[in-house]
């Protein structure tokens, strides 16, 4: 068993505070569906810091410059969230797509971003929707783009006395909608073989005007493809642009073989879930 | 190491423990308290045997820590039935033959509540996808489902 020392302050200022003046290594618990899983076996005594008490881990608020979500927030609650999935249907999906129904009782939007594994459902859709990390130290605030917030395989950019205060994705412009889609061999309750996110803003007549991919699970963190994007833009969404931009994801993939896959396979269903992504996602934006 | 002292509320009854600060959820249930009826399976999040109701939401017991239960509202599998009648979902397991060996099936009954409360009239396949997080090694699972499917026609009394 574990050793553990437990604070649940009540304010991000209180959970800095703690994580910047332990002298024992410290972790920040969430929902727990990685943490409590990761101490199993742990020796090493520690301090877990419960940010579930600080109100703005928790709430999700819809402003009219977008939605400011707060980290710890359950995927359980964000998905029944119905506001917010009119605005951001790919992000509710993909945290839809996340485990059982009772790690969807617990897991969170922040906890996906900070587990930071390549495989993270939420992460493809947050970089299509722009969304910025706000990340609380004790020299105060700063903000990374979602895209430069995992650096490798469960390492992300933040240093030990700073936690994830808040994620801020902004407002999509008008016409504009997003999808996600991953594979997965089973049915329910598996983990990304590959995921892709796409959001496209269309004009009047159709064309895509503004475009952003994002591919999971086949690099050691989730890829912003610019040549899958741009490969839409200026298009309706003609199957030859779909099959540029399936080419640019597939070029872009750098994945790895393991059980769940080959690097020859993800490289070529990343292809394919962009296409179909951007075709869902277009006809969201009113295509 | 100092044990933490938690005051909490299982089934409706105000209840106190002590428990290590690392121990789960399920260790202070089944340790401390004495509830013995949630399971624990795999221990890492993926059979449901161990599920339960914290503040109303559906969780697994084993990856919330004991302490997290400070103020909290848990609901157990022993609270689904009165102390002399048991429950619809609990008589249409018996009545299904829903179980073989019986370690998922408080799990099972817990999950089965918060899916009929959440949604009484599913669909079979929105209550396989809801019951994902149950695994069941001895039935195959279409007796469970077919008790859940009696079970919730019976509480929306359509029979």
């Amino acid at each position: 068993m574990v050793s553990v020392v437990y604070e649940a302050p009540e304010s991000i200022q209180d959970a800095v505070k703690l994580l910047a003046d332990s002298r024992i290594k410290a972790n920040v618990l969430a929902g727990g569906t990685d943490l409590i899983i990761q101490m199993q076996g742990q020796n090493e005594k520690r301090l877990v810091v419960d940010v579930k008490k600080i109100p703005s881990m928790m709430d999700a608020i819809m402003t009219d410059e977008g939605l400011i979500l707060g980290p710890s927030i359950s995927c359980a609650e964000f998905t029944a969230r119905e506001d917010i999935k009119a605005v951001y249907p790919g992000l509710v999906e993909s945290a839809y797509l996340i485990g059982s129904t009772q790690v969807q009782g617990r897991c969170s939007i922040g906890g996906n971003l900070c587990n930071s594994s390549p495989a993270a459902d939420t992460i493809p859709p947050l970089i299509v929707n722009r969304a910025q990390c706000v990340i609380a130290g004790p020299n105060g605030e700063r903000t990374v783009a979602t895209e430069d917030f995992v650096t490798g395989v469960g390492q992300n950019c933040m240093e030990k006395d700073e936690l994830l205060a808040s994620i801020r994705i902004p407002a999509p412009a008008a016409n504009t909608s997003d999808a996600y889609l991953r594979f997965i061999p089973r049915s329910e309750m598996d983990i990304a073989v590959v995921g892709a996110a796409v959001s496209v803003t269309l004009d009047d007549s159709g064309i895509c005007t503004t475009a952003r991919v994002s591919i999971g699970a086949v690099a050691v963190t989730a890829l912003l493809v610019g040549e899958a994007a741009n490969a839409l833009v200026g298009t309706q969404l003609d199957d030859s642009a779909l099959q540029a931009a399936a080419d640019a994801a597939s070029a872009a993939a750098r994945p790895i073989t393991d059980r769940r896959g080959t690097v020859e396979y993800r490289k070529q269903v990343v292809g394919v879930l962009v296409k179909r992504a951007a075709k869902i996602a277009a006809e969201r934006a009113g295509g | 190491m100092a044990k933490t002292h938690v005051t909490t509320t299982v089934n409706g009854d105000a209840m106190e423990f002590l428990c290590e600060p690392g121990d789960t959820l399920l260790q202070a249930l089944r340790n401390e308290l004495g509830l013995t009826g949630t399971k624990e399976g795999c221990g890492s999040g993926d059979c449901g045997a161990c599920s339960v109701t914290v503040n109303g939401r559906l969780v697994c017991s084993c990856l919330v820590l004991g302490v997290e239960a400070e103020g909290a509202e848990i609901g157990t599998v022993e609270g689904i039935g009165d102390s002399d009648k048991l429950h619809v979902i609990q008589e249409k397991f018996l009545e299904h033959a829903a179980l073989q060996c019986g370690i998922c099936t408080p799990g099972l009954i817990v999950s089965a509540k918060a899916l009929l409360e959440e949604n009484p009239d599913p669909t079979e396949e929105e209550a396989r996808y809801y019951l994902a997080g149950n695994l069941c090694r001895c039935t195959g699972y279409d007796k469970i489902l077919r008790a859940v499917m009696d079970a919730a026609e019976t509480m929306r009394g359509d029979v």
